[in-house]
């Protein structure tokens, strides 16, 4: 099964997991598994309208799925999700 | 809960908000947490990959830059702990905008820099609901200093 890597700082959320492994033939798959496994992510991950926080990127391998095909994005048995946050303020 | 910046860190902070005053400079705290406090041992500076206008009040640090920041921070046996950035004639508080747009648990260091010159540092941490940031206690020794 795909696994998902947890970063430091949301792994409070997913009970100091910093791997999941979730059964998920796409992205969007796997993070619908993590959700539900672990509902304290969501108030990080996704806004009020559900989408995914601007400032969550999901990686897989070197590559951001935002240039794959999104939460569509296929996955293979063996291959390794990131979850990589970008930092803004001001 | 407080973080610990050794003096010459914090000094190398402040010369990068200086150097990219009028816009806001950025960075990140690579270290460790013990005991609840937080021990910074080595700062990657990076590029404000915002937009030329918008650097004067924004700071955009982007996935391909934490990607690289993790790897660093992984060879160096280090986590990040936090990110440091600069408000150019602008007081050290978080803005809503820092909110908006802030994760969980890392520690949020602004540099306030008027005129060009750092002021002050304060750190600030996200409140778990997310509703706004609570302030940690900045200690400036060295490390060698803390060991016992």
């Amino acid at each position: 099964m795909p696994i998902l890597k947890i970063p430091t700082p949301l792994r409070p959320y997913a009970d100091g997991q910093g791997s999941i492994t979730a059964p998920g033939k796409n992205v969007s798959e796997v993070l619908e598994f993590t959700l539900e496994q672990y509902p304290h992510l969501k108030k990080h991950l996704l806004s009020d309208d559900q989408q995914l926080r601007p400032f969550v990127n999901v990686f897989l391998g070197e590559e951001n799925i935002k240039e794959l095909q999104g939460i569509e994005t296929p996955l293979k048995e063996d291959d390794i999700l990131l979850i990589i946050p970008s930092i803004a303020g001001g | 809960m407080s973080i610990n910046i050794p003096p010459h860190l914090l000094q190398e902070i402040h010369t990068q908000g200086e150097n990219a005053y009028p816009e806001e400079g950025a960075g990140l705290l690579l270290g460790y947490e013990k005991d609840g406090i937080r021990f910074v041992q080595s700062l990657l500076m990076l590029e404000n990959a915002r937009e030329d206008t918008a650097r004067h009040n924004r700071y955009l640090i982007t996935a391909a830059d934490m990607l690289g920041g993790e790897k660093e921070a992984e060879q160096l046996g280090q986590s990040i702990i936090g990110i440091f950035h600069s408000h150019p004639d602008h007081p050290n508080l978080p803005s809503e905008f820092d909110r908006e747009w802030a994760i969980p648990w890392y520690s949020y260091l602004i540099t306030s820099v008027d005129v060009g010159q750092a002021a002050e540092s304060k750190s600030w941490r996200l409140l778990d609901d997310r509703s706004g940031f609570f302030s940690e206690e900045i200690i400036t020794r060295e490390e060698n200093s803390l060991k016992t």
